[in-house]
């Protein structure tokens, strides 16, 4: 029962995308309406469930990897509400709903949530909430680098479907991009910051990984020829690996990643 | 008791008739207050709206009597032009039910000769608020107008059949858009001063790009269309300077070579660091080489794939048509339900 609002939140972020997608492919697409009610609703179901969970644990609920998918989620659509919105990127909602809804649905029916790995002391909470606040705007970067693709490939090939009209800029996208990787850099930071203060940390090579991250998000965010287009790409890239690189050291650290 | 009022439609469109009769029934804006009065005053005609616009002339009107009505109108035609109307080719009387569909038709831009161009709105109120204050209108061409706003309205907001460009400067601006969001930071360059390549800048300077830069191989003419749009005339063989200037690029020159190719770019887009340069191929022969394309950051498009998507916007708006209609046909009922029910206006019971 202590679900339900998880399962609502997942339901809202379906809802959402599968409304977009009709409007989309009937031409009716309008910024702001349905998209972003269904965001907003998925993401205060995703906070009620958090703060349910945090309630019952008495800590921050990163305590396995079902609660980290969730927390991820969560920063994902918390980074869409305030980026997205910024830049009237509506359509962002489109393409971060179902990245959402498929983390979601991973988590309700992937790892098991009997297990809780206990959060040895204020530190390594504080590590695990950064870092994966961090990596949710690097998930929501990797979304509007997705997007950016989409969008050159269909200007230079000259064949502009439906969906490119409803498209935003693509200066907005680089720009939203870019912000989301500071955003995302800075939080790292903290999070990294807050590692150094634990004694023994749990997961070393998930930390290890967390540092090269760092070395290779600041990298994309200070090389000046990094233009759009490459940029789009290597955000893309950092992300996808990061998330098999932690899946894989959640599963070989037996959970204590995460 | 005493039938209802009927309503009715004479007129004539670029559909039905050239330019050269379309004029000869025109009412100009001077003269309508008189032709108003004068279309009013006819028996049968209890309220009278004209619609006069470049594209078409209707006169609208309320009456008791169809047939009485019908025969004013084309009488007051005849007397403004000289010439015979004759129905249906080119005129087009409506009746009823199809003078009123016809009406939430034309508001809605699906007459229209740009299909979902919204001009045609401002100037149906226009027609409609001369008429209410020349005293023609009362409550039947009220609701009617009125109710037609509002179709429009609806069926723009409800549908699509305003969106996706449909002519090469449309195209032009909406990529550049696509690219850049907001124009008023961009700088554009005009190569060769072209009719196309003036038109495309004149629609990228009503979006407010900030400034353009206009190179011909005759200064004097680029000095000419520079002052004429606002921008700076630069010499020809100064232009590959100011590339790292310019976010988009305009060339519709007559030459017979290529004048902007891969190869005197790269450079440039290296320079640039990242920001795009949009390149807009207006002649034939083209004048900018296809392999521009390739290089990143840089967005080619020549004559052909502007008229394309110009084409294929067009086609989009014709597609939509049809759920337009849905929304107009609901409109129609509506409205002539309101019809029957209306009370008869004071002044035609007395």
């Amino acid at each position: 029962m202590d679900r339900l609002p998880l399962i609502l939140s997942t339901f809202c972020f379906l809802l959402g995308f599968v409304a977009t997608v009709r409007a989309l492919k009937m031409g009716r697409f309008r910024p702001h309406r349905f998209n972003l009610a269904a965001m907003g609703a998925g993401f205060l179901f995703q906070t009620v469930f958090l703060y349910q969970r945090g309630v019952s644990l008495g800590h921050c609920p990163l305590t396995n990897l079902f609660e980290g998918l969730i927390f991820v989620s969560w920063s994902i659509t918390f980074f869409y509400l305030v980026i997205g919105r910024a830049y009237r990127l509506s359509l962002l909602g489109a393409f971060t709903e179902p990245l959402v809804f498929l983390i979601q649905m991973a988590a309700l029916f992937g790892p098991s949530d009997t297990h809780h790995q206990l959060l040895s002391n204020r530190w390594v909470e504080m590590h695990a909430a950064f870092s994966l606040m961090a990596y949710g705007a690097f998930a929501l970067a990797g979304v509007a680098g997705l997007m950016f693709l989409f969008q050159e490939r269909q200007l230079k090939t000259r064949r502009l479907g439906a969906i490119f009209f409803q498209m935003p800029a693509m200066i907005d996208l680089f720009e939203a991009n870019r912000r989301l990787l500071w955003a995302g850099f800075m939080l790292l930071s903290i999070g990294l910051a807050a590692a150094t203060r634990i004694p023994v940390h749990p997961a070393p090579a998930a930390l290890i990984w967390g540092g090269a991250m760092w070395v290779v998000y600041l990298g994309l965010l200070l090389a000046r020829r990094v233009g759009p287009h490459r940029l789009a790409w290597l955000s893309m890239a950092a992300i996808c690996s990061s998330a098999v690189a932690l899946c894989a050291f959640n599963h070989f650290s037996q959970g204590a990643a995460l | 008791m005493r039938a209802p009022l009927h309503i009715l439609c004479l007129g004539l469109s670029h559909q039905s008739a050239p330019v050269e009769v379309r004029e000869r029934f025109a009412v100009p804006e001077a003269d309508l207050r008189k032709g108003l009065a004068d279309l009013s005053s006819r028996p049968g005609i209890a309220e009278a709206v004209i619609v006069s616009t470049c594209n078409r002339v209707e006169y609208y009107a309320a009456a008791e009597d169809i047939e009485m009505a019908r025969c004013a109108l084309l009488q007051f035609a005849e007397e403004r032009s000289g010439l015979a109307p004759t129905v249906p080719d080119p005129f087009y009387a409506l009746e009823g039910t199809r003078a009123i569909e016809h009406l939430f038709r034309v508001v809605s831009g699906l007459e229209s000769m740009v299909i979902g161009e919204t001009e045609i709105l401002g100037q149906v109120k226009k027609a409609y608020a001369a008429a209410a204050a020349a005293g023609t209108t009362s409550r039947h061409m009220n609701k009617l107008f009125q109710r037609s706003f509002n179709v429009a309205k609806e069926v723009r907001s409800h549908t699509s059949i305003t969106r996706g460009p449909v002519s090469v400067g449309s195209v032009a601006v909406e990529l550049a858009e696509k690219i850049f969001g907001r124009l008023d930071a961009c700088h554009a360059m005009i190569l060769g001063a072209g009719e196309t390549s003036e038109l495309t800048a004149r629609a990228l300077l009503s979006r407010g790009v900030k400034s353009i830069f206009v190179a011909n191989r005759t200064y004097d003419r680029a000095a000419a269309l520079a002052e004429q749009m606002g921008g700076e005339a630069i010499h020809f063989e100064e232009c590959e300077g100011r590339y790292h200037e310019i976010d988009i690029l305009i060339s519709s020159t007559a030459a017979k070579h290529l004048i902007v190719t891969q190869a005197k770019l790269a450079p440039v887009m290296h320079k640039r660091e990242g920001r795009p340069l949009f390149v807009i191929d207006l002649a034939v022969p083209r004048d900018v080489e296809p392999a521009v394309n390739d290089l990143e950051g840089a967005y080619l498009y020549d004559i052909d794939s502007l008229q394309t998507i110009a084409r294929q916007g067009m086609e989009a708006r014709r597609d939509e048509i049809a759920h337009c209609q849905e929304h107009i046909d609901a409109h129609v009922g509506a409205f002539e339900e309101w019809m029957q029910a209306a009370p008869y206006p004071p002044h035609l019971t007395a």
